[in-house]
């Protein structure tokens, strides 16, 4: 067993309804995975079931080459070795910030309590803080000292419920970044749960995409973006839309907005009728193309619009143009398709 | 808006000083030496006083802080047999007046009761050939006032408890806490604040029992102020005496606000879910039921179960007319004061919030100690300046209407009512105020940003989250009213008379078996909100609502 | 809401009324007195309306509501109480030539303000298994060595208690009642414990053999209805202390007519009734007390207990030495 996580066919179902279904990966020593996907499709169980604070029917957990649970046997939370950060922090009220880190710490020397203190508020930049009580801190300034309190023990694996839930929106991908190069540092392995792409990307090394209980795709984000496995894959990450096309050979699909090639061959039987995966990065703004496209709506984004093109089709398509291009609606616009991953998905019947 | 703020002040102010008067009364005493008074006190009893009422305090707060806090814990977090009943069921001995307990557990234990009595015949002992606990002593006396005071401190345990945010349980876990720990580590000092307030009701209900320890035998500062005033006939060295208590009060008050200060308990975290109970098993299942059971069993079971045994001896004398109009007069009574209370104490607490001032926060601190001077003295304390009032208003009608407006206030059920607020509406302050200090004042700024009005916040906002906390402050207050003694005694008018002076005179007149039946009254009249009480604690935990 | 609590607050507040009654302050218990109240009341058709409470306390009401107090009546439970409301001017000079003819005079006041309506003494109580008739004799000779750790007696902090020593001081003098104080608590089998009834109970199952009580405390454990009690007093006999010098220590219950009274005509008239033959046979019978007139039969137990000597002493020196005595037995170390 390389890995330092290892979930096996984890299945947990509370009150007859199946929240996690067959659920597997492994998790090497130092990564980070982002558990990532919409409210209610069982992330946030599988992280409390791996805590302990769940109970599985069936599968096994292994943290560190150790079987903490399986259905007949749980090791209790407490003897996990886990770390956990909470969405809404839960620092102690009547501690003072270095007491909240070291909570953990009592068992050890005084000495080494001392060591591991500094080391972490050098690491997370509280030294600012470290006499006041909780109430008085800000909320990024809270989510670091439950960082810091959580790794304090180096811990197995560090769980993050939502870690940026809480915090001012501009500040999230940023403070995503560096609390990944704190992660990286301390080489804690980690597993966060999220339903903001964003917050994925910046993060993890690997993201294991949700749905209804089950993983549907487990990839870095670049993959995800570019190779999404599943229609709800493509559906949940990036922006998109989907036309619809015909195989024409084993690297080419016809569409209503041109014929798009790919690298390698797709898979799928010529002559079928598939689904295609137009991001808005596909789509380009050209005053010098044929193919023209009405605006019907435009998002401004500070760098660029996004604005929703229609066909003479009626279809819609997605498209992202430097925002010094300013269309008004309803005005035809000329556009280019510009593919390099060709994701199709045969259409159901 | 700065009219209604001045005159908020002002009624706090008014309201402050009306019910300090007796305080003053007391306090003002000391402005007048009685040097030969004291040199006696000094040279025989007052170290006894001291040195009893010390360890007093020590013992039952020691005590009753173990038989509360741990079934508090126990009943919250776990599930075990009866631990449902026992949820409310914990509080049962609250209604129990601690001189009825006194005497039952005498008539019992006591060395012409019948367990001793037994013993000698079964084992053909003579008195001095065993070793038997003496009730009445110092141990007896701590052990009646803990069983009878500890539902204080359990119930603002258990309330601390069930609020407290399951979060932060779970994140010390995940630090390496087993239960134990995280009881110890976390839960616990969290739930301190409230925990301390419950300690101080009962530190203050200690230092102002009488029955108890007069019939005991125990020399405390009551029996020393009681002795003092009425054996010596010098009511201003008494006076005096009241005063050395409320230093003792006060130091004790303030050592307490210190330990609170700088962690501040606002929750931290706003999510709340269902507080998950863990089903105990076999062995540790007994020690829960056990540890749950003991202070129930022998703070109120078996009492009761005398009581009922000895009412059932007497009850076709006692139950007549009289009977039901003594019931019906001290229900009444308690209701309404316990009424009054509350909506004062809400005032109180809201000033104080709204306008934290120095001056308004020491006012309604001042106004706390009431709960400290003993009946007795509150009693006097009233007595004499609105006997002045109504002196002096009758002089003044006499000489200028040639009418007698003879005793308004002085003789009638308003002295007696003030006397009671006077001394129970710390109760009730305290009880807000800790229920106030939860709620925090962003939630406020919301509601004033909303457009809604500081009563509308108070009614649609405030008074929802604060149901279970104004419930016990009621009930608190109720409870504390009938089982009342010593003023009531005092300052009660003519042909009124209630369930606690009847119980207690025929108690004295070592009548147990008559005075089982309004005993066994007073308990049955206070346990029903006591239910009530429970129910609404666990009913309040945010996230049920 | 606040509606409601007004009016129930105001049906709370009684008006006293100006009709035919009397207002009486009682520190003998309801129970105790109610009944022959009652019977006044259906004899002469005046209502009575009762507060009971410690001597002490309606005392100290009666002192602060002064002239407007609505009381008429004092009646308390011994003389030293009667005598310290006389010293704060409280009553009035009562002429009745029925009281003062059916009294005499050394329980009631010189000047008529207060009078005795029933009599008790303070006696000795011993175990007969345990201690023989000829080891008895005065309340001095409880001081004897013998008597270690075999006296019960109750706090000091008791009325009849007080009285006793005040009496003792009267008798013979500060220093001496305090060697006696002394050594009375030497002798204590426990520290002083509970009632009257109590140190009967103690001496019955042997904690004590000697206990210094009430005499109307045992004849009502005699009659009690619980068993056990009765069981307890029938283990004791009584004795009267002192019989070759003073007599044994007499106390009254009595009552006097505040000057604040609004109902004076009624007032006396009950005093008067109180010490008809009426009620003082109901007090010996009932109560178990001595009726103050001598004339008046007591009830069979107190028969039973034979004629004794009665300590004379003017009662109304028990009042002046009650503080001296408190004092006295605090420096004892009489807890």
């Amino acid at each position: 067993m390389n890995n330092t996580i290892e979930i096996k066919e984890l299945s947990v179902s509370i009150e007859g309804r199946s929240i996690l279904e067959n659920i597997s990966f492994g998790l090497q020593a130092a990564g980070i995975v982002c558990l990532l996907g919409p409210s209610g499709c069982g992330k946030t169980t599988l992280l409390r079931c791996i805590a302990g604070f769940e109970k599985q029917h069936q599968g096994e957990v292994w943290i560190k080459g150790v079987r903490v649970s399986n259905p007949a046997h749980q090791l209790p939370v407490e003897q996990r070795q886990i770390g956990m950060v909470f969405q809404d922090y839960a620092l102690f009220p009547h501690l003072s910030v270095a007491d909240n880190i070291t909570f953990a710490l009592n068992k050890q020397s005084e000495k080494a309590v001392k060591q591991r203190l500094d080391e972490l508020i050098e690491l997370l930049s509280l030294q600012k803080h470290i006499n006041k009580y909780p109430h008085s801190l800000s909320g990024g300034q809270q989510q670091r000292v439950a960082l810091a309190r959580a790794m304090a023990p180096r811990p197995g694996v560090l769980l993050l419920d939502e870690p940026f839930a809480s915090l001012d929106v501009e500040l999230r991908e940023q403070i995503a970044r560096e609390l990944r190069l704190i992660l990286k540092q301390d080489s804690i392995t980690t597993i966060m749960v999220s339903h903001n792409q964003l917050e994925a990307f910046a993060m993890a090394d690997v993201i294991g995409v949700m749905n209804n209980g089950q993983l549907s795709q487990w990839d870095n984000a670049f993959k995800l973006y570019h190779e999404p496995e599943t229609h709800e894959v493509a559906d949940f990450i990036g922006e998109g839309v989907f036309i619809s096309g015909e195989v024409i050979n084993e690297k080419e699909v016809k569409t209503e907005i041109g014929n798009i090639q790919s690298f390698a061959a797709h898979g799928v039987e010529q002559g079928k009728k598939v689904s295609v995966l137009i991001r808005p990065d596909d789509i380009l703004h050209d005053d010098d193309s044929r193919m023209t496209a009405r605006v019907r709506d435009k998002a401004f984004r500070g760098a660029e619009f996004l604005y929703t093109l229609e066909l003479e089709s009626g279809v819609r398509l997605l498209s992202l143009v430097p925002s010094h291009h300013d269309h008004p609606i309803n005005e035809p616009i000329g556009i280019r398709l510009e593919i390099d991953h060709l994701v199709i998905f045969p259409e159901e019947a | 808006m700065r009219s209604a703020f001045k005159t908020r002040n002002i009624m706090l102010v008014f309201l402050a000083s009306l019910f300090s008067i007796p305080l003053f009364v007391v306090l003002g005493s000391v402005l007048f030496p009685e040097k030969q008074i004291w040199a006696h006190l000094y040279d025989t009893v007052l170290f006894d006083y001291v040195g009893n009422s010390l360890s007093l305090v020590i013992g039952v707060g020691v005590i009753s802080l173990l038989l509360g806090v741990i079934p508090a814990w126990l009943v919250t977090m776990y599930r075990f047999p009866l631990s449902k009943q026992l949820e409310w069921a914990l509080l049962l001995p609250m209604a129990m007046p601690a001189y009825i307990i006194a005497y039952s557990y005498t008539g019992v234990l006591d060395v012409a009761g019948p367990i001793q009595t037994s013993l000698r015949e079964i084992m053909d002992w003579q008195y001095r050939d065993y070793w038997f606990p003496e009730v009445r002593s110092l141990g007896g006396a701590i052990t009646m006032l803990s069983l009878v005071l500890y539902p204080y401190i359990y119930l603002l345990a258990r309330a601390a408890f069930i609020e407290q945010s399951v979060c932060v349980l779970e994140v010390s876990r995940t630090l390496g806490c087993n239960a134990v720990d995280a009881f110890r580590r976390v839960a616990l000092p969290l739930a301190r604040p409230a925990i301390m307030v419950g300690l101080s009701l009962v530190v203050m209900e200690t230092l102002a029992d009488y029955g108890t320890v007069q019939y005991f035998g125990v020399s405390v500062f009551t029996t020393g102020i009681f002795r003092t005033w009425f054996g010596l006939g010098n009511s201003l060295a008494a006076a005096q005496l009241s005063a050395l208590l409320l230093v003792f009060v006060v130091m004790f008050l303030y050592l307490e606000k210190r330990s609170r200060r700088q962690a501040r308990f606002h929750h931290t975290s706003s999510r709340y879910s269902a507080l998950m109970q863990k089903q105990l098993h076999g062995g540790k299942a007994l020690i829960a039921l056990v540890l749950c059971a003991a202070p129930l069993t022998l703070g109120f079971i078996i009492p009761v179960m005398f009581l009922c045994d000895w009412a059932l001896e007497t009850y076709l004398v006692v139950l007549d007319k009289d009977f039901y109009l003594l019931l019906f007069h001290s229900l009444l009574l308690a209701f309404v004061t316990a009424l009054l209370a509350m909506l004062l104490a809400l005032f109180m607490a809201y000033s104080n919030r709204n306008d934290g001032s120095l001056i308004n926060r020491f006012l309604v601190r001042f106004v706390s100690m009431g709960y400290a001077i003993p009946g007795t003295v509150i009693a006097v304390g009233v007595l004499i300046p609105f006997a002045w009032f109504d002196n002096t208003l009758d002089a003044f009608l006499r000489q200028h209407f040639n009418i007698s407006s003879g005793l308004l206030i002085s003789g009638t059920v308003i002295t007696l009512v003030f006397a009671y607020l006077t001394r129970f509406l710390a109760v009730s302050i305290n009880t807000v105020e800790a229920a106030l200090v939860k709620i925090k004042p962003e939630m406020d700024e919301v509601a004033k940003i909303a457009g809604l009005r500081p009563v509308s916040i108070l009614k649609r906002i405030h008074m929802p989250m604060m149901r279970g906390s104004l419930l016990t402050a009621l009930l608190l207050v109720f409870i504390d009213v009938l089982k009342e003694l010593p003023a009531t005694l005092i300052l009660r008018p003519f042909n009124f008379n209630t369930l606690a002076v009847r119980t207690y005179e025929l108690a004295n007149e070592e009548r147990l078996a008559d005075a089982a039946v309004p005993a066994l009254a007073i308990v049955l009249a206070g346990i029903i909100p006591v239910i009530m009480i429970s129910n609404s604690i666990s009913r309040s935990r945010a996230g049920h609502e | 809401m606040k509606k409601i609590i007004l009016i129930l607050v105001l049906v709370l507040i009684q008006q006293t009324s100006f009709a035919t009654e009397v207002n009486v302050y009682s520190a003998r218990k309801e129970a105790l007195i109610k009944p022959l109240l009652d019977q006044f009341t259906d004899k002469t058709g005046i209502e009575v309306n009762l507060v009971t409470g410690k001597a002490d306390t309606l005392l100290k009401r009666l002192e602060i509501e002064g002239k407007n107090s609505p009381a008429d009546l004092l009646l308390t439970v011994d003389v030293a109480r009667l005598i310290r409301g006389k010293q704060s001017g409280l009553f009035q000079k009562i002429n009745s030539e029925l009281l003062e003819k059916t009294i005499p005079e050394y329980y009631r006041d010189n000047a008529n303000e207060w009078f005795g309506l029933s009599l008790r003494s303070r006696v000795i109580v011993y175990a007969p298994d345990r201690v023989s008739v000829e080891e008895l004799g005065s309340y001095k000779s409880l001081t004897d060595k013998k008597w270690k750790n075999r006296l019960c007696v109750r706090s000091s902090s008791n009325v009849y208690n007080q009285s006793l020593v005040a009496a003792m001081i009267a008798n013979e003098g500060v220093e001496k009642t305090e060697q006696w104080a002394v050594g009375l608590v030497e002798n204590f089998a426990r520290k002083p414990k509970g009632g009257d009834r109590d140190q009967i109970k103690a001496v019955a199952v042997g904690v004590c053999d000697i206990a210094l009580v009430n005499t109307y405390y045992l004849a009502g454990m005699l009659e009690s209805s619980q068993k056990a009690q009765v069981a307890a007093a029938k283990k004791i006999k009584l004795f009267w202390p002192d019989q070759q010098g003073r007599g044994a220590h007499m106390n009254i219950s009595g009552a006097g007519i505040l000057k604040a009274a609004k109902h004076r005509q009624a007032a006396i008239q009950l005093l008067e009734f109180l010490v008809s033959d009426h009620a003082q046979q109901w007090y010996a019978k009932t109560n178990h007390e001595y009726s103050i007139n001598p004339n008046i039969e007591s009830s069979e137990i107190l028969e039973s207990w034979g004629e004794f000597k009665a300590d004379k002493l003017s009662l109304g020196l028990l009042g002046e030495y009650n503080a001296e005595a408190v004092m006295l037995m605090d420096r004892a170390g009489w807890k």
